[in-house]
């Protein structure tokens, strides 16, 4: 596919002899947003910071787009205090033009804070000064690590909604990392379960009956996922009760318990 | 006496204008110090500028030139260790700072031909400033202005953000190797005036002093650049009327600075 941006072929990272990312396969095209989720220490950081050129590939293979532009939003924007730095300098420092840099805060709706100190930013606002820093070089891919970090619920959900209309304008990739399952779920096209290696992949709403979910996240997440999906789509609740049901055998009680109160909360 | 007058004035200014060039060197690069963090790895480069001398000495060869050396030779073994991670970086260069330094004290204690002036080493000597010196030491500030003006934008996104930098294109190592060519070359220049064990001081008060009423990188240059000139005046100053060691007074005097700012100016404006 021509419209392929990033794919990775077996990518193995490992370090000294314990393997971190084990034989992933990914690829990430012009439109997708594909996120990235599991446990701590699943290697979600390390397979991003790998497309990103950040970390070496133990094995496999990492191949980018011939003259791909990277955007890239670090999971938190930690600055040296002693260091004076104002939103304007920050962005002018990708190199870009103001004016594009300008464009760049106000798609991230943060124009009005350009003469402010990058110090006196809240944890939301840096968020988005990152984001607009990545905008301004008008990436093809936009990597992002824990995007909503240090942002509270609300923020959070503007923040991914931000996100897919950024996809949209730029008709860019979006590979990002999260940890927070549920508004991942609602933000997302496709997921990856990774946990060192992808245990499973697909839209959000099916992932979350996927066993190799189940056994990843544990069976509460997955359940309280489930009642997150049926709340959209009841018809697909109805049916994938059924299959459920079947996986839950080997389950304990509590499931079929919590299951129960999920179809309460319907009636 | 005019003429010993005019010839220890002569001593003086000689002293004035080299430090001034230090100053000039020490500003941009202190701030650096300042905002990676560096410190530690400055004393440590500082430490070993004496096994430099010790070995200049050994091969015949120009101190500063010996000194330059020694101490990029030093931070590319820093550099391998610290990727080793077998030690904890504020261990390793505690090893090294002071192995560096013993070993050029236990050399030098070798060679007993050589005449040295060991308190002038350490602390820094008003009156040790030759032409040479001064060739050496504009020479080198020239050498650190040219770098610093070409990997300005890369050094100063490096330090804000390192992964950022390099997702962005920049060869973040260069910068680095960059980056300790400059202070290897600041140290041996500075060693003469202040004296390897006062150097970081020399970089680090001006700056933290600038930090307070900068509003931006090249503002807070600038302003260590002012503090630094301040402190040379004022302390080789003080060494020549009062007869003080010239590298305590020049730190005196910067400190004194630092205490005046930070009593005054509320707060940082970024």
């Amino acid at each position: 596919m021509n419209d392929s941006l990033a794919s990775l072929q077996q990518l193995t990272v490992a370090f000294d002899k314990r393997v971190v990312v084990d034989r992933v396969d990914l690829t990430v095209s012009r439109g997708d947003i594909i996120t990235v989720i599991g446990p701590n220490g699943a290697g979600k950081t390390t397979l991003i910071k790998a497309i990103l050129g950040l970390q070496k590939a133990t094995r496999g293979s990492i191949v980018l787009k011939p003259g791909l532009t990277l955007g890239y939003v670090p999971q938190y924007l930690s600055l040296e205090p002693t260091l004076p730095l104002s939103v304007r300098r920050f962005m002018l420092l990708s190199g870009q033009k103001l004016t594009a840099c300008r464009e760049a805060l106000a798609k991230t709706g943060v124009a009005h804070l350009l003469d402010a100190s990058v110090h006196h930013l809240s944890g939301g606002e840096k968020q988005r000064l990152l984001l607009a820093r990545a905008l301004a070089r008008k990436p093809d891919l936009l990597v992002l690590d824990e995007p909503a970090q240090g942002v509270d619920i609300n923020g959070q959900a503007a923040l991914y909604d931000l996100i897919r209309n950024l996809r949209d304008e730029l008709n860019c990739g979006v590979l990002m990392v999260s940890h927070d399952l549920h508004l991942v779920m609602a933000a997302t096209d496709k997921v990856i379960c990774l946990n060192q290696h992808i245990c499973c992949s697909g839209y959000p709403a099916d992932i979350s009956h996927d066993p190799a979910f189940i056994e990843t996240f544990g069976q509460p997440v997955a359940e309280s996922l489930a009642v997150y999906h049926h709340r959209h789509n009841h018809s697909h609740d109805l049916h994938g009760d059924v299959v459920d049901r079947g996986h839950h055998k080997h389950h304990s009680h509590a499931t079929d318990d919590s299951h129960q109160g999920c179809d309460h909360a319907h009636h | 006496m005019p003429i010993i007058d005019a010839l220890l004035d002569d001593f003086f200014w000689r002293a004035l204008i080299g430090g001034l060039g230090v100053a000039l060197v020490a500003g941009p690069l202190g701030c650096f110090v300042v905002w990676r963090r560096m410190a530690y790895f400055g004393d440590t480069l500082a430490h070993s500028a004496l096994l430099g001398i010790a070995l200049s000495f050994l091969i015949s060869v120009p101190l500063n030139l010996g000194v330059i050396v020694t101490c990029v030779v030093l931070s590319l073994v820093l550099v391998v260790f610290q990727r080793s991670r077998a030690l904890a970086t504020d261990t390793l260069l505690g090893i090294l700072a002071h192995s560096a330094l013993a070993i050029g004290l236990v050399a030098l204690s070798f060679m007993p031909d050589v005449r040295f002036d060991l308190t002038g080493l350490l602390f820094g000597d008003l009156l040790a400033m030759s032409r040479t010196d001064l060739l050496w030491i504009y020479g080198g500030a020239l050498v650190i202005l040219g770098l610093l003006a070409v990997f300005w934008r890369g050094l100063l996104m490096s330090t804000i953000h390192e992964e950022l930098a390099r997702v962005e294109g920049l060869s973040v190592e260069t910068l680095r190797l960059v980056l300790m060519l400059m202070f290897s070359i600041v140290i041996a220049v500075a060693m003469k005036i202040v004296g390897v064990l006062l150097i970081t001081a020399l970089l680090i008060i001006p700056a933290a002093t600038a930090r307070r009423l900068a509003g931006n990188p090249e503002h807070m240059v600038a302003l260590a650049i002012g503090f630094g000139c301040v402190a040379v005046t004022g302390g080789l100053s003080m060494s020549w009327f009062l007869d003080t060691p010239a590298g305590p007074s020049v730190v005196v005097t910067a400190f004194c600075a630092f205490l005046l700012v930070y009593g005054s100016a509320r707060r940082a404006p970024a």
